[in-house]
């Protein structure tokens, strides 16, 4: 092997340890050359969408199903660690905790049972579970304060030393992120990510290789479900106020959109996803007003012509550069 | 080894099986065979909890598995290849072998997320066992392909790697070799008898009478869904029966 054979192997091999590293140094030292708390705002927001994303790539993508619910279980994190902190005062962290355990419950419910659907029916029973979680966050004042939003959710803080400021929660909340995407990037390379990828490839193949495809279903479900919840707590504590229009069924389409976007079964993607629709309406106006039409139109286009996603899209075609490549050299 | 016993199986009241019975035995080869519509992958899925009998039952090594889910068969050791390729074509050739120890990867998801060194080190074994799975079936090269590229033949011989990676106690083949040319039936053929000289029980569906006749010991013939003869090849290519069967009434085997 000549240098250069060394240096792309070595860059291969360790694709993902390397990327960590690189995205940990950019994020570490961006906000001290960039600290415009406005931007810093987005880019907290982008890394909480990313843990959400995350766990619907690992079920939309690597395990084949479908959630037009997600914004739900967001809710449920949000709302739960709002509501728990300032009515009954338990503390933030235990809070974030307790809810997302509560939230695995409800995900467990709802999961057994509906996840024996498949495609457009699974679709339809996430959406409806979405739009009664709606209808209680905008009912039920007196625990959630209606439509105005729920205010002055404490920040998070170790001892005295608070996350209030953006530079700070901005480690904080990606930090929690990076942590997410590498337990990501391990999940996929196990013998359950696999037990995954050969559930959305085909049930009668995965089940004929041993993967118990139903409890397989419900326990990524249950695993999505709990990223979104931590992902909704960290977005309570980081703006202070929740209300609910964050939640609704545009939210859960916006999500897949993401995953879509970002490229279904690829951890990164779910952060590039996040980015970009998180990103591209503050650049363009017309994206404010008509969001919901526009998200909906990136996500058809890229259905038709990229069907695995932009990420997973380009990656799939440097894989076969890349093994067509080594054959040459071989 | 594994033991069919009188299985039925109709489907809207139309018999695919009625009353099958047969035996495998531990390190032998036995075929299945009969013509189109005979019941053949409608066993296969019997045998593998794909499909539920209506009556009969299925033993493996001494213990009724009728009707036990797919996913508990295969983990008692019986792997399958599908007549119609059911590889994963968004996974790379290695992955796609990989699956076939999917089990042996574990089921926790909290190792799965952690990936601690006991997990990390049983992963680069099972990488080390796919490896070898893919050398075995000169598939080596093409480990990083996504298999929706490769050939045909390439395909079923990844789907065969994924099969056996996992040292299955038994092996039902369907169709090993349809689609493929005179060479590649060849190199199939050579491969189902090296894995009988390694003691391997397998099971083999196949139409290709060329290649049953070399590779099997026993051989049973379905016709209408019934088991109409059983035998070493030889015994089974003379059977009036099975002549009738493939041949018509007035029919006959040069």
């Amino acid at each position: 092997m000549n240098i250069r054979d060394r240096i792309l192997y070595f860059l291969d091999l360790h694709r993902n340890g390397l990327t960590v590293l690189a995205l940990s140094l950019l994020l570490a030292v961006y906000p001290l050359a960039y600290g415009n708390p406005y931007i810093l705002g987005l880019t907290n927001l982008i890394g909480i969408y990313t843990i959400v994303v995350l766990g619907l790539n690992l079920f939309i993508g690597y395990a084949g199903q479908i959630s037009l619910g997600h914004a739900a279980f967001f809710a449920l994190g949000a709302y739960g660690s709002a509501v728990l902190t300032v009515k009954w005062g338990v503390w933030p962290w235990p809070a974030i905790a307790l809810v997302a355990l509560a939230t695995a419950m409800v995900a467990l419910l709802v999961g057994i049972p509906a996840l024996r659907l498949h495609g457009h029916y699974l679709a339809m029973a996430t959406l409806g579970f979405n739009i009664v979680i709606y209808t209680v966050l905008v009912q039920w004042d007196e625990l959630t304060g209606g439509p105005s939003g729920f205010a002055g959710i404490p920040a998070l803080s170790f001892g005295a030393w608070q996350f209030d400021s953006d530079l700070k929660l901005h480690y904080l909340v990606w930090t929690a992120a990076l942590i997410c995407l590498m337990l990501g990037l391990n999940l996929v390379r196990s013998g359950v990510g696999r037990g995954l990828a050969a559930l959305a490839g085909d049930e009668v193949a995965a089940r004929s290789l041993g993967v118990d495809t139903r409890r397989a279903k419900v326990k990524v479900f249950v695993l999505s479900v709990v990223l979104a919840s931590l992902a909704g707590s960290l977005y309570a504590h980081t703006f202070g106020f929740v209300s609910p229009d964050t939640f609704g069924i545009f939210a859960s389409v916006d999500f897949v959109t993401m995953v879509v976007v970002g490229g279904l079964g690829s951890v990164w993607g779910s952060l590039f996803g996040a980015a970009l629709l998180t990103w591209l309406p503050e650049f363009i106006d017309v994206f404010e007003s008509y969001k919901d039409i526009i998200h909906g139109l990136i996500l058809v286009l890229v259905l038709l012509f990229l069907p695995k996603g932009l990420v997973t899209g380009l990656i799939d075609l440097s894989r076969v550069r890349l093994a067509r490549w080594r054959q040459r050299r071989a | 080894m594994l033991d069919v016993i009188s299985v039925c199986r109709n489907f809207g009241g139309l018999p695919a099986l009625s009353d099958v019975s047969f035996s495998l035995q531990r390190g032998r080869v036995t075929a299945l065979i009969g013509p189109n519509g005979a019941g053949k992958t409608t066993m296969i899925n019997c045998i593998t909890g794909v499909d539920i009998p209506d009556a009969g039952r299925v033993d493996f090594a001494g213990e009724d598995i009728t009707g036990l889910p797919a996913y508990r068969v295969a983990r008692l050791g019986i792997s399958r290849t599908f007549q119609n390729l059911k590889l994963f074509p968004r996974l790379s050739v290695i992955d796609n072998v990989l699956c076939g120890l999917t089990v042996q990867g574990g089921q926790s998801m909290l190792g799965a997320l952690l990936r601690p060194p006991r997990v990390r080190n049983r992963e680069r074994r099972l990488r080390l066992r796919a490896m070898a799975a893919l050398d075995r079936f000169g598939l080596t090269e093409l480990a990083d392909w996504p298999v929706d590229v490769l050939a045909y033949g390439d395909r079923k011989r990844v789907e065969l790697a994924r099969a056996v990676v996992s040292e299955p106690r038994l092996i039902l083949l369907d169709e090993p070799v349809a689609g493929l040319n005179h060479e590649e039936t060849a190199t199939v053929a050579k491969e189902i008898r090296a894995l009988r000289a390694q003691g391997y029980t397998l099971l083999l569906v196949e139409h290709d009478m060329d290649l049953v006749m070399r590779v099997s010991d026993h051989v049973v013939v379905l016709d209408g869904g019934r088991c109409i003869a059983g035998g070493t090849p030889d015994e089974v290519r003379r059977n009036p029966l099975v002549l009738e069967a493939y041949l018509g009434r007035t029919g006959a085997l040069a």
